[in-house]
């Protein structure tokens, strides 16, 4: 099906995934929103702002409050032609829907020998750095990138929130859409369009950059961007790229653009062991090892509970962070 | 209902009202609960909690989960029942650690037996049933009284942990504080049966709904239910049909999801006005009392609030250090990272 890019708006990453939901929901009647206070209230980020107003009760609605339930409705919703949409409130939320995910939303398509396809997408609002209480801030991508059969992503500006949401729900897999929420209010360009186009999959380099390559995704894109923008000011050229999906991993684009630094820092918010960032790092070390100055750093959480909000910008990978580690990748002028 | 919303005893409340005494001590403990909430709605509103569910309303219910509590037993709250866990004894101030973002739970549960408020919907339910068969097997009487709201009571684990308590006999008591809303979900959206006490019917345990602004009909369910479960008959669910009289927490805007007449119409059935008026026309409660319930309750306003203005800055050590019996060899490595970080800062400035 064909892309068009219709018109651009500035909106906030909220408001770009609200027009994601409502342009999604205008052109294709099979698209369903549903979850924990969606409806009248529009959600608790106000995602879905105005949803059900526009187009009823049957596309844009509240269920009972049971995560596990929403996720298996899903699933059947979707072996009966239609796509949903469905919100799990908070990232700690998600987990009593963990055994639909892992166990049906993820093989389905492989039990089935490609009989029965899940066209479904579960948005989880994830991460940290907005002052909430313990269960609202975890970053729990590593156990659903960990589970093969699901495709996960995760935007880092109101663009890609926008582009991506239409990815993930043209998508004929499933697909766990994380929205960092400390950049729902963060205001971008969106180019909007009409049609499906199943784009899931594409890095891009945010930032050109010679000397080492920053390598984050989601809630931490603005962070590398904002330590290669202090480390310019030092003389040192930081190249930043934005996975933006974790499952498929553009393998092609991050490998370039290590290629062309010669090192690299992978930035993550989640705690390190046994994370995404150790898949990265691992990959990148395996792959790109010949064009490798230095191993490969991680600057992530630490291995810990999320802290309470006094303690929680200990937890996040900072500018300093980065730029400690950066200063680690064993320069000769060093 | 044993008092109607005018404090006037109904026919079944006549000469089955809790004594007197239960009565003030259950009004003195609302009067406090309410003024907590206030405190801590101005607290909010200052920037000194990070969020508060507030339970402004629904005191009646908050005080009288702990009110029927013998000294050993437990009591299992969920986010919004701090009135109940300062009314069972728990410091104000350390209730409150959570909601201010000290830490995850600033209380040693052990101390009033008093689990941790619990954020995941329902998952504290399945606890408590484990804590009461426990007590069972160690031979003690206790007794666990579990809370939870209308909107859990949709969650699986509401269902497994009745159905568990059932099968194993555990001395438990359900307390749903039905406040018809979960966030903006009101409750014909959230469930089809008759009512929530029926929940119980399919897991074989007898389930009964109260007016949960009556302090009297609470005192008098709530303590049945318990006494049940102590002499080993096996787990109740009760209902306390209250409402929420303030948005889910600070952060929430009620007005996008219901009208101001229905929050007209309940306030009029005010938990703390019905008591009083009933307790003055008996001439069991006067001024005198009355201004020492006020004087208490400001005690424990006062103590809120100096206790949430005194800022102890939380130790990053304390990051590291309950994480496991024994810091794992790479938890000890990122600790001397961030003090190293912190020092550095230190000399900076
Ligand atoms: C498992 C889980 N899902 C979602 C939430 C988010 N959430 C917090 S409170 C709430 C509504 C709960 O309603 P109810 O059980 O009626 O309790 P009330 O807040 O009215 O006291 C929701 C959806 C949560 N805390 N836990
Ligand atoms: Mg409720």
């Amino acid at each position: 099906m064909t892309t068009i890019a219709v018109e651009h708006e500035t909106l906030s990453t909220a408001q770009a995934l609200n027009r994601a939901l409502r342009d999604a929901l205008a052109e294709d009647p099979t698209v369903l929103v549903f979850g924990e206070d969606v409806g009248p209230l529009g959600g608790v980020f106000r995602v879905t702002d105005g949803l059900t107003a526009e187009f009823g009760e049957d596309r844009c609605f509240d269920t009972p409050l049971a995560e596990a339930g929403i996720a298996g409705f899903a699933v059947g919703l979707a072996m009966n032609g239609m796509r949903p949409v469905m919100e799990m409130q908070f990232d700690a939320f998600a987990y009593p829907a963990f055994e639909q995910v892992v166990s049906h939303i993820a093989k389905m398509r492989n039990r089935t020998r490609g009989r029965v396809e899940l066209p479904l997408v579960m948005r989880v609002p994830y991460a940290g750095g907005i002052g909430g209480v313990e269960h609202h801030c975890d970053s729990s991508e590593a156990y659903f990138a960990h589970t093969p059969g699901l495709h996960v992503v995760a935007p880092s500006n109101p663009a890609d929130a926008y582009s991506l949401l239409r990815d993930a729900i043209a998508s004929p897999d499933p697909v766990v859409f994380l929205e960092p929420k400390k950049l729902y209010w963060a205001k971008g360009d969106v180019a909007l369009r009409s049609g499906r186009e199943p784009g899931i999959g594409t890095a891009v380099v945010r930032r050109q950059g010679t000397d080492a390559t920053l390598i984050a995704y989601g809630s931490s894109v603005p962070v590398a961007i904002e330590a290669a923008e202090v480390a310019a000011r030092d003389g040192r050229s930081l190249q930043v790229v934005d996975l933006r999906s974790l499952v498929p991993f553009d393998d092609a684009t991050v490998c370039g653009a290590v290629e062309s630094t010669g090192r690299a820092v992978v930035v993550a918010e989640a705690a390190g062991f046994a994370s995404v960032a150790s898949e990265i790092a691992a990959r990148v070390g395996e792959r790109c090892f010949h064009s490798l100055s230095a191993p490969v750093r991680r600057v992530t959480g630490f291995d810990i509970p999320y802290p309470p909000p006094k303690l929680e910008h200990l937890q996040l990978p900072s500018v300093d962070r980065i730029l400690d580690a950066v200063d680690d990748l064993q320069w000769e002028d060093a | 209902m044993l008092l109607d919303p005018d404090g006037r005893p109904t026919a079944a409340g006549k000469g089955s009202l809790p004594d007197a005494e239960a009565l003030l001590r259950g009004l003195a403990g609302m009067i406090a609960a309410r003024r907590f909430n206030e405190q801590a709605g101005v607290l909010v509103r200052q920037g000194r909690l990070a969020v508060y569910p507030s339970s402004y309303g629904q005191e009646a219910c908050q005080v009288a989960a702990a009110q029927v509590l013998a000294d050993g037993d437990w009591l299992f709250p969920t986010y919004r029942d701090t009135a109940a866990a300062v009314a069972r004894g728990v410091d104000p101030v350390e209730v409150l650690g959570l909601l201010k973002g000290d830490w995850h739970s600033g209380y040693d549960p052990y101390e009033r037996n008093v689990a941790p408020l619990t954020t995941p919907l329902a998952t504290q339910l399945p606890h408590a049933v484990g804590v009461a068969h426990a007590a069972r097997l160690r031979g003690t009487r206790t007794v666990v009284l579990a809370m939870c709201g209308d909107g859990a009571t949709s969650e699986g684990d509401f269902h497994e942990a009745l159905n568990f308590a059932a099968v194993f006999r555990a001395p438990v008591v359900f307390f749903v504080q039905n406040n018809q809303y979960a966030i903006s979900v009101p409750l014909a959206r959230q469930s089809a049966a008759p009512s929530l006490a029926h929940k119980g019917v399919g897991y074989g345990i007898p389930g009964e709904h109260v007016d949960g602004n009556d302090l009297a009909a609470l005192l008098d369910v709530l303590s049945r239910a318990v006494d049940r479960a102590r002499t080993g008959a096996g787990p109740q669910l009760v209902e306390g049909r209250t409402y929420r009289i303030q948005a889910h927490t600070n952060a929430d805007d009620a007005t996008r999801y219901r009208s101001d007449d229905e929050v007209t119409e309940w306030a009029a059935k005010d938990p703390i006005a019905r008591l009083e008026t009933y307790l003055r026309a008996e001439g069991i409660l006067d001024d005198t009392r009355a201004a020492a319930f006020a004087g208490a309750a400001e005690e424990v306003a006062h103590r809120t609030r100096d206790g949430i203005n005194r800022d102890v800055e939380p130790n990053p050590d304390d990051l590291f250090r309950f994480v496991y019996a024994e810091p794992t060899p790479q938890l000890v490595e990122q600790l001397a990272m961030v003090r190293d970080e912190l020092s550095r800062e230190e000399g900076h400035r």
